[in-house]
């Protein structure tokens, strides 16, 4: 009844491309950052900014950078986490050389190391296909994991063999380290994930992103009709992994606020963003960001949620039940709709849009 | 000069001068390699018949190997556990197929992947829940396993064998003529070529796909449960076994998803490559590379046979 386009007349033809062509999307996409910039600082608390909404949003910067590579390019990569973990080293390097740069500068600088290695592992990608690439993602990720726990250098050779992470100021606020609030970490990130977002909307909708959809649907056509195989492929590889590098860099200094870093960026993170991708819907958008929550926030909600409804969970039954019930629901989200949960929102809005009709 | 020596000149050195060593490297690498080999043709059997890149097989080696020592924990004589796991290899394979592949047939094979990981939480969730977490040793005199090692005189030297270890390499040998006989010479073999072949082709001629699933799920299984005894018997079966088997995926890229023999002779390469790799030259970079050698080794492979040694040439069509 609302969600109509009817006398929306579209004039030329950038309204007609536009990413939102109906009024209403456009009004939904500002309630939703309305809601995300003033309403949710505003209810919810110290525990729910720090593990949910900031891991909820630096994972779902991580999956926009993995679902350009494999939702909209086709290549399947198992190394996000090792490439996350790039940024976020390369990061910590740089914000220890020159610390008086803010450290905003060198997040985003960061992506730009994790896109060159990023590059490097991308390569042999013009010559591997399908699984066997997603095999030989893997050697990116034990290599680069390896170069984590081996190379001193990289964490400035601290004992511990953690990332260790200072209070750097913006505005004379402590945005990172032990003294920023969870309220604070929020909003930079959440400017960070707006922008790139953005950004990543702009490449997909463009002629970058339509090089690299036709790469995904069948190469060697995309080849015939002019389309650069390395170029586009390894473009692809590099800003996914600016993408990936960042969120690593946000992952490390902005939520954990340092630790134990190769254990973070180890296979197990790799998979998990491939599930937000899956689960959310490969080369969608949005739909990263529905994979995200609903990966990130399952066990939370799992953990919290059942014992709310008066289900009781011990400590290790608990870590079970909620193994079991993660792999239930992938398997059963694999079923009912695999194309994702993007797909099932499309769904949705076109049965609003007919409402109250069925078809 | 000196560090590309100690690159390139002093590994060899070392290899001439103590041939002793560099055979029980050989060695120790063909022991990890028929391993490795024997998790990998639990992949490649699924793979072949019905294109599902199964990720769960690492985990179902764990299962398996953890059912059996369980069921040896509760008093059962060998014999009947041997034959009690391989009843529940068979109804998990059945239950796979009822309620995971049967769903989704005709999905693109990477939601078929995701829906492995998927049956790897809940065999995690499962497995953790009945026989816990800690690690379990398989009891090696029940299947009358030998154990204790021949020592091998060899270049003034001695070479040490794990009489374990050539057990393994036997049985893996038996299994995978088997499995080579099974494949060519009988009529279920034949029905899993042609699927392998083409899933539509298959259908038409009357061949039940939801049969020959179970049958390549069970296969898969029982190599599952003879990796997981084998692995057993030379350490012990926990969780952490899982990380192992993701060393089967570069076996499996050397050798081809579709070919048996790669998948034997991808993990003796492999095994012996990370192991001499490992031994001469790990020290050299501070150690631990043999955790990525074997994804590098694969990936210097498939540079220039993109579908692996053995696999099935690539043939692209507009």
């Amino acid at each position: 009844m609302f969600y109509r386009e009817a006398g929306q007349y579209k004039t030329s033809y950038p309204s007609d491309m536009a990413v939102f062509p109906i009024a209403q999307d456009r009004i939904g996409i500002g309630l939703i950052l309305a809601a995300a910039f003033i309403f949710i600082p505003m209810v919810a608390s110290d525990f729910i900014m720090s593990s949910v909404m900031i891991p909820f949003l630096v994972f779902s910067l991580a999956a926009i950078g993995l679902n350009i590579l494999t939702g909209y390019t086709g290549l399947i990569s198992l190394g996000t986490g090792a490439f996350m973990g790039v940024g976020a080293y390369a990061c910590y390097k740089l914000t220890t050389i020159f610390p008086g740069v803010n450290i905003i500068v060198w997040i985003i600088v960061s992506g730009f190391f994790s896109a060159f290695v990023g590059i490097i592992f991308g390569i042999p990608s013009l010559r591997i296909k399908g699984f066997y690439l997603a095999v030989a993602t893997l050697a990116a990720q034990f290599f680069l994991q390896w170069c984590f726990v081996r190379i001193p250098w990289l964490y400035n050779y601290n004992a511990s063999g953690a990332i260790e992470v200072g209070t750097r100021t913006l505005f004379g606020i402590p945005i990172v380290g032990p003294n920023a609030t969870p309220e604070v970490r929020y909003y930079v990130l959440l400017c960070i994930v707006v922008a790139l977002t953005w950004i990543a909307s702009n490449i997909v909708h463009g002629r970058i992103g339509r090089s690299w959809m036709a790469v995904r649907d069948m190469d060697i056509a995309a080849e015939l009709m002019g389309i650069k195989l390395l170029d586009t492929k390894l473009l692809a590889f590099a800003v996914s992994s600016f993408y990936a590098g960042v969120a690593g860099a946000c992952m490390m200094f902005l939520w954990y606020g340092g630790g134990e870093a190769s254990d973070a960026f180890n296979i197990n993170q790799s998979f998990n963003i491939l599930f937000m991708v899956i689960i959310g819907g490969l080369g969608s958008l949005i739909g990263s960001f529905f994979g995200a929550a609903f990966i990130s926030m399952l066990p939370t909600v799992l953990k919290f949620g059942l014992p709310a409804i008066g289900i009781p969970l011990s400590g290790a039954t608990a870590e079970h039940l909620i193994h079991i019930m993660v792999g239930g629901l992938i398997i059963f989200f694999l079923i009912v709709e695999p194309h994702g949960l993007a797909r099932l929102w499309q769904i949705g809005k076109q049965k609003l849009r007919m409402w109250p009709f069925p078809y | 000069m000196h560090s590309l020596y100690m690159v390139l000149i002093d590994p060899f050195v070392q290899m001439v001068s103590a041939p002793d060593l560099f055979l029980q490297t050989i060695w120790e690498g063909l022991v990890a390699g028929v391993l490795y080999a024997l998790i990998a043709l639990g992949f490649v059997l699924i793979f072949k018949a019905s294109g599902v890149f199964n990720f769960a097989q690492g985990m179902m080696v764990v299962f398996a190997g953890l059912t059996l020592i369980a069921f040896q924990d509760l008093g059962v004589p060998a014999p009947l556990a041997l034959i009690l796991a391989v009843g529940v290899m068979y109804l998990m394979a059945v239950t796979i197929e009822r309620t995971v592949l049967r769903p989704l047939v005709n999905q693109p094979d990477i939601i078929l992947f995701m829906a492995t990981f998927g049956i790897t939480y809940i065999l995690i969730g499962v497995g953790e829940m009945i026989f816990g977490g800690e690690p379990k040793d398989v009891n090696t005199k029940a299947f009358m396993l030998p154990q204790g090692s021949l020592e091998i005189p060899a270049f003034g030297g001695f070479v040490q064998l794990q009489k374990i270890d050539i057990a393994a390499a036997i049985i893996a040998a038996l299994m995978i003529g088997a499995l080579a006989f099974f494949f060519q010479k009988t009529r279920i073999g034949r029905a899993l070529r042609a699927v392998a072949d083409s899933h539509k082709a298959a259908l038409s001629v009357g061949i039940s796909l939801n049969q020959i699933w179970v049958i390549v799920w069970f296969a898969a299984g029982i190599v599952a449960l003879v990796a997981g005894i084998m692995w057993g018997a030379r350490s012990n079966v926990s969780f952490a076994l899982q990380v192992v088997a993701l060393k089967a995926l570069p076996v499996l890229i050397l050798g081809g998803f579709t070919s048996i023999p790669g998948a034997i002779i991808g993990g003796l390469i492999i095994g012996i490559g990370e192991k001499i790799g490992e031994f001469y030259w790990g020290p050299l970079m501070g150690g631990g590379i043999e955790s990525w050698l074997a994804y590098l080794i694969a990936l210097g492979f498939l540079l220039f046979r993109p579908q692996g040694l053995f696999g099935e040439k690539i043939i692209e069509r507009i």
